[in-house]
């Protein structure tokens, strides 16, 4: 149980000396206590202070790290239970599962090659989850071989079998793979394979009483590199299960659940897959393995984590600049618009239903809407008279005609003068592009 | 070591919304609807009750929808000429649990159709589907002022769930649902402040109103801003379990209108080679938006495709299994 901030507050210098970055020591120990602080920062701290303090001084949720060097992932470390609080720190690692009983080469194949690029963001599989399906420790290793060879993604080995895991662990021990899973009857020796190999361990309960036990068996034999799952494959009863165990690690700050968690979709069907790994990605899985590695699933579902864990108290922003929609040339139409993502989005929609060629110019607005940026003075003549000649436009397009908001219509006879060219008054809504376009272009 | 289950005790409840109206009640409806009246966040039965699971409708036009992609157009076969036969097929076929009826022929610069070609389609729709009806206009608010009087009377005590009141224009809407004994969506701009402000202004016209209105948050599709509406939903939720009464009703999304609109359901995987087939795909692209939103407490699913559809469906029967500990 984590301590209060007064608790907190006893053990500290109160010298008030400002080093932490607060303005008193209370305030530091109220920061503390709600996990946002770190007790490094005072550097008058006690030994003795230390000690009593390390629980409440660790972030609610331990970090675990999966790989090695670049494709290290960081997961956990969360502090939210809702995002419009404060943003989620580590996006869900997405994660296709694979059977030693595959055609591997092929399967890997396929995984390397996804890669998916939308609004200007790429993703790839962050995982791939090797499944012991044959139950064979030869086979098991004989896979993990092939995977070493074959692929660099991180690894989730998958295997309650503990003598399997050996074998396999042993090949790819020096990629930091995650080590699936300890439950009741393997812990100590899984626990002690995942220790002797540095590697971060899954401890798995039949419920949360159980996997609470386990928890507390595996850190008491000194080991703390730990996911938690806690063993169920319902929809309903997961969603249940991770809600709690966020709950109790953020609010109560209940040690034995401080850790990351781990979810399998159960599905055959790869559209019901997705759905049920969508849920799990939702409420709070840092680890979603699911089965389907098609492309058209796959993108659903980056674009989903994409939109959960961005910071929900900036204005979202697209890159300013000028964004070519289909194939646009020198004769295609150009719309003006800013750069706060719902606008430009909106737009970027409505053109390409246009199903013309067309050029989107993005004025940098610092994230604000057509007319919060006007109100601002950050979407004017000037500003979108610069970004015609910084983007280069000039030189690709022959026309010289750019289309304004309609609701910023005043703008027009200014920009003419300020840009040399033809501004046209768009549409006060980006739902009135289709038309327009169509008596404008078609 | 038992572990201590953490429940939250909320002080209030989402209201309760009946859609529809049988004979008894001075409609025709062969069944009634209730959404809402969960006194816990999304499916946490462990703590609070859901005694109304979440419902998907399924848009039917007056007109042919023309601007379809054609793989949603596809999966309707040959009733999309017919509002009768398509509604009818959404319910039968396809497990509609109730149907969104839009008179997009109504915009002056599709069909230009009068208050009375709205009426005569509304009235083969209730004839031919026992469900709850919700009636769109065409998103033209002069129009839709003028036709939604009418309509209102038409079917007078049906308890049409009639869209949409907003700030700047929620007299007639209200006013029809008023003297018509309809429901109505009152639809705020991803803002929470304004979605009160609205459930204000329309319970100041008629207080028994308050029962009979459902939020339209404003939602955006997966990929284009959803998260803003996911969490004025997760916040206007929260809001209303903690008392505010002038957030506690339940909510509607719009999800088939905002995402067939969006290239990830119509481009060609040729063209975007990474994206995947563009059948799934888009399908895919309604499902998940839907998803998500289910999860931040919609109440009312208004789709498109009929896989979509079966999805959702299918996922709201997983949420809605007891998980109490
Ligand atoms: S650095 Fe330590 S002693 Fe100084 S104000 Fe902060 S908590 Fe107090």
């Amino acid at each position: 149980m984590g301590l209060s901030g007064l608790e907190i507050f006893k053990q500290l210098p109160k010298t008030n000396c400002k080093e932490c970055g607060y303005p008193t020591c209370l305030a530091f120990a109220m920061a503390l206590a709600n996990g946002k602080a770190s007790l490094d920062a005072c550097p008058d701290v006690t030994e003795e202070a230390k000690e009593a303090l390390s629980s409440a001084s660790a972030p609610p949720i331990k970090m675990v790290k999966v790989g090695t060097g670049d494709r290290v992932i960081e997961m956990g470390d969360e502090t939210e239970i809702f995002r419009h609080d404060k943003r989620f720190n580590h996006p869900t690692a997405v994660t296709v599962e694979v059977k030693d009983t595959d055609d591997l080469e092929a399967r890997l194949a396929v995984i390397n090659d996804l890669i998916f690029e939308r609004v200007g963001q790429e993703y790839t599989v962050d995982m791939i989850a090797l499944v012991n399906a044959s139950g064979d420790a030869g086979k098991f290793k004989a896979a993990a071989e092939t995977v070493k060879e074959k692929t660099e993604k991180n690894v989730v080995l998958v295997s309650e079998d503990a003598g399997a895991m050996e074998v396999a662990l042993d090949v790819l021990a020096d990629r930091k793979p995650l080590v699936y899973a300890a439950n009741k009857d393997n812990f100590e020796k899984m626990t002690e394979l995942a220790k002797s190999k540095e590697c971060p361990l899954v401890v798995k309960g039949d419920d949360l009483n159980s996997l609470a036990e386990l928890v507390d068996k595996i850190v008491a034999l000194g080991y703390k590199e730990l996911v938690l799952d806690p063993g169920s494959r319902e929809t309903s009863k997961v969603l249940a299960d991770l809600t709690q165990i966020r709950r109790l690690a953020v609010r109560k700050k209940f040690r034995t659940f401080g850790y990351q968690t781990i979810a399998f979709t159960s599905k055959d069907d790869p559209q019901e897959d997705l759905m049920q790994a969508g849920v799990y990605l939702s409420k709070y899985a840092s680890i979603v393995v699911l089965k389907t590695d098609k492309k058209e699933h796959l993108l659903p579902l980056f674009s989903w984590r994409a939109n959960l864990f961005t910071d929900p108290q900036k204005p979202a922003q697209v890159q300013p600049g000028l964004h070519p929609i289909g194939d646009a040339d020198e004769n295609s139409p150009v719309y003006c618009t800013t750069n706060f993502s719902l606008s430009f989005y909106l737009v970027e929609g409505e053109v390409s239903s246009t199903r013309i060629p067309s050029y989107i110019l993005s004025v940098d607005t610092k994230g604000t809407s057509v007319l919060t940026a006007y109100a601002d003075n950050r979407y004017t003549a000037e500003s979108i008279a610069a970004a015609i000649k910084s983007t280069g436009l000039e030189d690709k397009v022959k026309n010289k005609n750019i289309v304004i908001p309609g609701l910023v219509a005043v703008l027009k006879g200014a920009l003419e003068d300020e840009s040399g060219w033809d501004v046209t008054v768009g549409p006060r809504e980006a739902s009135g592009i289709t038309k327009f376009a169509k008596e404008k272009f078609a | 070591m038992a572990v201590e289950i953490m429940k939250e005790k909320y002080r209030s409840q989402v209201r309760e919304v009946v859609l529809g109206a049988t004979k008894d009640e001075g409609g025709t409806r062969s069944t009634t609807i209730k959404v809402g009246g969960e006194s816990t966040l999304p499916f946490l039965h462990f703590e609070g009750a859901v005694p109304n699971r979440p419902v998907v409708a399924m848009e039917v036009w007056d007109v042919f929808p023309e601007e379809w992609p054609q793989n949603l157009k596809d999966a309707f076969g040959d009733v999309l000429n017919d509002p009768a036969a398509w509604a009818k097929k959404c319910v039968d076929e396809f497990g509609a649990d109730l149907i969104a009826l839009r008179f997009k022929g109504a915009d002056p610069d599709v069909n230009d159709a009068s208050a009375e070609d709205c009426i005569a389609v509304l009235k083969n729709v209730l004839e031919a589907v026992g469900v709850p009806l919700i009636v769109y206009g065409c998103g033209k608010l002069e129009k839709d002022n003028a036709i939604i009087g009418p309509i209102g009377e038409a079917a007078e005590g049906e308890n049409l769930l009639l869209g949409v009141a907003e700030q700047e224009n929620y007299k007639s809407v209200a006013s029809a649902a008023m003297a018509y004994k309809h429901s109505v969506i009152a639809q705020s701009p991803i803002d929470i402040n304004i979605a009160k402000q609205l459930n204000i202004l329309i319970s100041e016209m008629s207080t028994p109103l308050l029962d009979r209105i459902v939020i339209d948050p404003t939602i955006a599709a997966l990929g284009y801003g959803i998260e803003y509406s996911y969490s004025i939903m997760e916040r206007a939720r929260f809001g209303a379990l903690n008392g505010d009464r002038m957030l506690g009703m339940p909510m509607i999304g719009n999800v088939g209108h905002e995402v067939w609109s969006k290239k990830e359901t119509f481009i060609p995987v040729d063209e975007e080679p990474g994206w995947g087939d563009q059948a799934e795909r888009s399908l895919a692209w309604e499902s998940v938006t839907a998803m998500a939103l289910l999860q931040a407490g919609m109440n009312i699913l208004v789709m498109r495709h009929p896989q979509a559809v079966k999805l959702i469906k299918q996922n709201i029967d997983e949420l809605m299994q007891d998980n109490s500990y």
